[in-house]
């Protein structure tokens, strides 16, 4: 093949891959954007194969990498999708790594000249740093989403920061760019020392700046690795002047912009203090304070009771309900009070959960129609004229205390669950949320604790209404 | 006129478009599919495997060689793992929709 069919076949490929994401504006055209996607993929990847001198070995380890992600993809619990997509960053980031080296080692197999030009070294740079960070980044966000804390401090939910650690990132991150600059300006002699330097200052740095970042802002986290991952491949596009992967990567980079963008909004902090980490350390005393407030609690038969008398309920699921995999049984609780005549529907709030869109999958997984779904600006102003709202697993998401000036959360977008006229909330105890700030909403007059298992709470409900 | 624009330059000028353009088209994803975005977006990156495959074929055997079909392997768990994942959760929206139009037609 040509290199101008080459190009236009790529052409063909990348507008497959904006039509995938643009199906994604709708639940009803999104299995079919995902079609072009894959149809895309393998126009890519045979095009690819056309002008390869030999392609046995690629085969072979397509198939056998295929296999294993199938596998993966088949078996995957909903409720793990977040560690799922992590697992899948890192996998891009280190195929960028890889793909980098092999720039270097070889560049006449890649249609480049030796010594590699100065502005293709540039972008060689870029694309191996960029996914360097973005592997070592994904395999402790991975690990903190898995709930591998025991295994090693790093991979704990909660931040782990010490003295100095700005200014050692700060520190590390010259000598990347120092290595970077020293690489750029090498020939084909003496360029793997500055290269190698590079790479693993590189990795250390994507360990150390996700480790001071707590399991609450997740969300922000793994888009911001999403979109790390697109420039990774952008990267190795532009060494490569292959406009596919230029395309292809800076699409993925703008959607996981987009959404660090979205979940910092809904938390009301910008992305550079969210990056900072850190947020969260205090829980300890403040849920020690909490304790000396009253707060009434009731069983599920209690709740039960409130439930089928109420004309209106709106439940609100947060990541309670995601680890307890209470989505099942809320679904059927839903079933059995719609039965009754009882309006229910689902509120979520934007950053509900570990990963964007968290609680629509879970819900959609438990076959709950998602015109019940509401997102948070559509039914914020239905709380005041609703009897119950239920809230599920969540807590700062409907924290009062972000509309008072001089809290720590002021100005933080919430479900306003505390204007219904009654308020259940199931919590497994007492304890702060993840931003460590008590919430009145629990001691309100109004409002039921149940306390529990969100799975076991909720079972114990639909028994009741029998 | 006679001198060619550097390469650098053209790609440069793809990679801003194409920005402009995933910037667009991701503001009308619908937020109940932010987690499918994740997953496509995820699957649609893997196209660095076309980096790998080319690193892969020069039918020596070289370092190069052998650090791109680790990354073929790497890249397609993504490709196949995330096409697939994305279809599974995707599969579950159209579900209802399909059950809720039975619905309304009996009705």
């Amino acid at each position: 093949m040509s290199p101008n069919q080459t190009a236009l076949w790529y052409l063909i490929a990348s507008v497959l891959f904006i039509l995938a994401l643009k199906g994604l504006s709708h639940p009803r055209s999104a299995r079919r954007g995902n079609f072009f996607g894959i149809i895309g993929m393998t126009i890519a990847v045979v095009t690819t194969f056309t002008i390869t001198h030999r392609i046995d070995v690629s085969i072979g380890m397509m198939a056998l990498g295929g296999v294993i992600g199938l596998i993966v993809a088949k078996r995957v619990q909903m409720t793990q999708m977040p560690e799922l997509v992590a697992a899948m960053h890192s996998l891009v980031g280190m195929a960028a790594v890889l793909i980098a080296s092999a720039i270097v080692s070889d560049p006449l197999s890649f249609g480049l000249e030796s010594p590699i030009p100065i502005g293709n070294r540039i972008e060689v740079f870029i694309g191996t740093f960029v996914g360097a960070i973005t592997f070592s980044g994904s395999i402790i966000a991975f690990g903190k989403l898995a709930g591998l804390g025991k295994y090693g401090r790093i991979f704990s939910s909660a931040p782990v920061s010490f003295p100095g650690q700005h200014l050692l990132n700060l520190i590390l991150a010259l000598i990347m760019i120092g290595a970077g600059i020293v690489f750029t300006s090498s020939g084909s002699e003496g360029q793997w020392t500055p290269f190698i330097v590079m790479t693993s200052v590189a990795f250390l740095l994507g360990i150390l700046i996700i480790i001071p970042i707590g399991g609450a802002d997740m969300p922000v986290v793994i888009s911001m690795l999403n979109s790390y991952s697109g420039w990774a491949a952008t990267g190795i596009g532009l060494s490569l002047n292959n406009s596919l992967l230029i395309i292809a990567g800076a699409l993925v980079g703008s959607s996981g912009a987009i959404l660090s963008y979205i979940m910092c909004r809904a938390m009301n902090r910008p992305f550079l203090s969210v990056i900072m980490g850190g947020f969260g350390g205090a829980e300890g005393d403040l849920s020690a304070n909490a304790e000396q407030k009253e707060v009434k609690s009731g069983s599920p038969d209690d709740v039960a009771f409130l439930l089928s008398n109420a004309e209106s309920v709106i439940i609100i699921p947060g990541y309670g309900l995601a680890v307890g995999r209470a989505q099942h049984a809320v679904k059927e609780l839903v079933e059995k009070l719609t039965t009754r005549g009882v309006r229910v529907r689902y509120a979520i709030h934007p950053v509900a959960g570990r990963m964007p869109g968290h609680m629509n999958v879970l819900l959609a997984e438990a076959d709950v129609p998602y015109d019940q779904v509401v997102e948070m600006e559509d039914i914020n102003s239905d709380f005041s004229s609703t009897d119950v709202a239920f809230v599920l697993g969540a807590n700062d998401v409907v924290n009062p205390l972000a509309e008072q000036p001089g809290s720590p959360i002021f100005g933080m977008p919430i479900l306003k669950s505390h204007k219904a006229r009654t308020v259940l909330v199931n919590k497994r105890s007492m304890a702060a949320g993840y931003a460590g700030i008590d919430n009145p909403l629990f001691y309100m007059d109004k409002t039921m604790m149940v306390f529990g298992d969100a799975k076991k709470v909720v079972e114990s409900i639909v028994i009741a209404l029998e | 006129m006679t001198e060619l624009v550097d390469p650098t330059i053209a790609n440069i000028t793809v990679f801003v478009l194409a920005i402009f353009v995933g910037y667009h088209v991701v503001w009308n994803v619908t937020p109940a599919l932010h987690t499918p975005l994740m997953s496509v977006t995820n699957a649609i990156s893997s196209v660095v495997i076309v980096g790998a495959i080319i690193a892969a074929g020069p039918g020596t055997m070289s370092l190069g060689a052998i650090l791109g079909a680790i990354a073929v392997g790497l890249a397609a768990i993504n490709t196949f793992g995330g096409f697939m994942v994305s279809q599974r959760m995707l599969a579950m929206f159209k579900k209802k929709e399909q059950k809720g139009k039975q619905q309304r037609d009996v009705t």
